[in-house]
């Protein structure tokens, strides 16, 4: 839905992700002088993924800054302001085109606390649309939060649902550090767009926080782990369901934060089922799902595989435009069921 | 100042007549399935459903700056196109049932159905362009510097966006055209409907003709959004390029018909819905023009609509007929 609603009185309150976003924003504004929002194209639209809706309104142009497509210098402008004291949050419509800006991201924004012996803060959150399964072909699909990640010095945040995404965004504008925090266009509830239903959920009209590092267990299972985040959480479960049928239980668990990272959550859960799936919208190679993988190899000592790993991601291509295509390379429900078929299956050789 | 010969004028016509009835008739079937009867709550358009998923840019209205760049070019001259790019594909001559095809996703397509309304690539044709705004600045100057090293007398164009001018890839691109008096045109396409918003909110001082000027090369203002206006601007730009004498920025005040995208709230511009008359329509203009210079009378407009009707049907019948890719091309061409 993309409307609250009037819920009976007592009812919790639904709201989607660009209502929950939206309101943690403003929340944060009342709270806090010195934050405000830059970005393209608030004034008339409320931001093309409406994560802005309304704030233009309550806080004026000043504080909800309209930018030309001039992103080098706006996201610039967004670090020197926070060294001086502000509270920048900038938004680009689209992770996909943050090349037009990386120098001032990974070279300025990223590491200028390092770089000056610990002397500035740069509190700045950047938000951005990610995700692909709507026919944007290569330059309008991509996810691109490992790309981030990768880079020391970003926090980095994917949301898979509207209170996550409250409390995160709001966690997000109280940190002292550069902030990313990707929002799946299939979590937002756009009018144009088609919506994972189960992001929509309560969101306490109060401010909250969601602490960074703690992934959420989206269902428990004690067959086989699901690490995953974003809008692959939502397909997980439907995954889940299915496998449930089949006598499988998945237990899904969903990272919302990859900077900094749960480790020990997802070592928890492994250590139960003994059976690991990695489910990634991101490419597969050098990224997240590599990056899980990892980290469970790391403490073969601890945790006791009754399976090997097993990943699900974009193969290494860029995202087709032909529907088929793009079907065929994005992770889908009947894989991740098929993926934990086999892991139910399959056993670890012995050692020679 | 160049006047257009009858032929390039009843070219240009046709041309203008064929782009927006494509377009029409693609803003019709993009349509379809985009609200189906079972659709969730609370979406109102979706944009990933229908024959053509994805985003939708059209371009009726700005047919008067593709024909009236394109009728000087040559098959060997590359141009190089923005998000909103079919009008200059077409007067560019890449063929509309592969293009059709393209948008589809089929596997008949330009790029086999891998890159979409977004980007469409016809060496053959010497056209390209990119979803990414700006980006067609360098690759116009690449291909003018290839040129330049070759030899060959052909030259390149790039169209842009209002939007793209605020970028700094607009800045470097001209510097290195200024720089290095590069073969190349570069054609603004002021339509007023960048992201975010308009020219008077979204740039400070000198208009984009100005702009060029501070680079060393030459900028042409064109007040009109009409095919004769660009046709005599872009005579001047292109064949400046063609002597050797260097790049041109050809910055055309526009209109779209459209919005920014298909199905999108419509608040970037205050344009009406296609197919509502409107005061300029620059198709109209330039048939009254030919009719005034006996150029045109009714048999030969009903003919030449005709030929439009029966192009657009041939290739959106070859583009529905076509297959999609096997899922198994989904990795190849990533590597040559």
């Amino acid at each position: 839905m993309n409307t609250a609603g009037h819920p009976a009185p007592g009812a919790p309150r639904i709201l989607t992700t660009a209502q929950a976003i939206a309101e943690a924003i403003g929340q944060e504004m009342e709270r806090d002088p010195r934050v405000f929002v830059m970005g393209e194209d608030f004034g008339r639209y409320g931001g093309v993924f409406s994560a802005t809706g309304g704030l233009l309104e309550r806080f004026g142009p000043e504080r909800i800054r309209d930018t030309p497509r001039s992103e080098s210098a706006f996201i610039g402008a967004a670090a020197a302001a926070a060294v001086e004291g502000l509270r920048p949050i900038a938004e680009l419509m689209s992770v996909d085109l943050f090349g037009v800006c990386m120098d001032q991201i990974y070279n300025h924004l990223a590491k200028n606390r390092y770089m000056s012996g610990g002397q500035v803060k740069l509190p700045v959150v950047l938000m951005t649309a990610i995700g692909g399964g709507h026919g944007g072909a290569a330059q309008h699909s991509q996810c691109l939060y490992a790309t981030f990640a990768h880079l020391p010095g970003l926090k980095v945040v994917v949301p898979s649902n509207a209170h996550d995404a409250k409390g995160l965004m709001t966690q997000a504008i109280r940190d002292d550090n550069p902030v990313m925090v990707f929002l799946h266009r299939g979590i937002m509830g756009l009018p144009w767009m088609q919506y994972q239903e189960g992001a929509s959920v309560a969101v306490p009209e109060t401010a909250f926080t969601v602490p960074f590092g703690q992934a959420a267990v989206a269902r428990e299972g004690r067959h086989v782990t699901i690490v995953t985040l974003g809008l692959m959480v939502h397909k997980a479960l439907l995954a889940a369901r299915t496998l449930h049928t089949q006598g499988i239980e998945a237990e899904v668990i969903d990272l919302r934060t990859l900077v900094p990272l749960d480790t020990q959550s997802v070592l928890r859960s492994v250590g139960k089922t003994g059976r690991l799936l990695i489910v990634d919208e991101d490419y597969l190679g050098f990224g997240l799902s590599g990056e899980i993988a990892a980290v469970v190899a790391e403490h073969m000592d601890e945790v006791a595989l009754a399976a090997p790993i097993r990943r699900l991601g974009v193969p290494n291509v860029p995202i087709p435009y032909s529907r088929p295509l793009e079907q065929a390379v994005i992770p889908s429900v009947t894989r991740i069921v098929e993926a934990c078929c086999e892991l139910a299956d399959a056993k670890l050789k012995a050692a020679a | 100042m160049t006047k257009p010969p009858p032929d390039k004028l009843l070219w240009m016509y046709e041309t203008m007549l064929l782009i927006r009835r494509y377009e029409e008739t693609l803003a019709q079937v993009y349509l379809q399935g985009k609200r189906p009867p079972d659709i969730p709550p609370g979406l109102s358009f979706d944009i990933a459903s229908g024959p053509v998923p994805g985003e939708m840019h059209l371009a009726a209205g700005q047919e008067p700056v593709a024909v009236g760049v394109c009728a000087h070019l040559r098959e060997t001259d590359t141009v190089v196109g923005t998000h909103r790019s079919h009008h200059v594909a077409i007067a560019k001559g890449v063929p509309l049932d592969r293009m059709t095809a393209e948008i589809f996703g089929k596997v008949t397509g330009l790029g086999r159905g891998k890159g979409g309304h977004l980007h469409l690539f016809d060496p053959a044709h010497r056209f390209s362009c990119s979803g990414i705004v700006g980006a067609s600045l360098p690759p116009a100057c690449g291909a003018a510097l290839a040129a330049r090293l070759t030899g060959s007398p052909a030259i390149a164009v790039a169209f842009l966006g209002e939007g793209a001018a605020k970028q700094g890839i607009f800045h470097e691109s001209l510097n290195l055209a200024g720089q290095w008096r590069l073969p190349v045109v570069f054609v603004c396409e002021d339509n007023r409907s960048a992201i975010p918003g308009a020219e008077d909110r979204a740039a400070a001082g000198a208009s984009s003709a100005e702009r060029a000027k501070c680079y060393g090369i030459e900028g042409i203002a064109v007040d009109r959004n009409d095919a004769i206006a660009v046709y005599e601007a872009a005579a001047v730009a292109v064949d400046r390029a063609r002597q050797g004498g260097g790049a041109t920025l050809i910055d055309v005040k526009t209109e779209c018909h459209f919005g920014h995208f298909q199905g999108d709230a419509r608040v970037f511009q205050p344009t009406t819905g296609a197919g509502e008359p409107r005061p300029h329509d620059p198709i109209a203009t330039l048939a009254a023009t030919l009719r005034r210079r006996k150029l045109l009378d009714d048999a030969l407009d009903h003919r030449i609509r005709q030929r439009a009707e029966g192009h657009i049907a041939a290739a959106f019948e070859f583009a529905r007929g076509s297959l999609y890719p096997a899922a198994s091309e989904a990795t190849e061409h990533v590597f040559a």
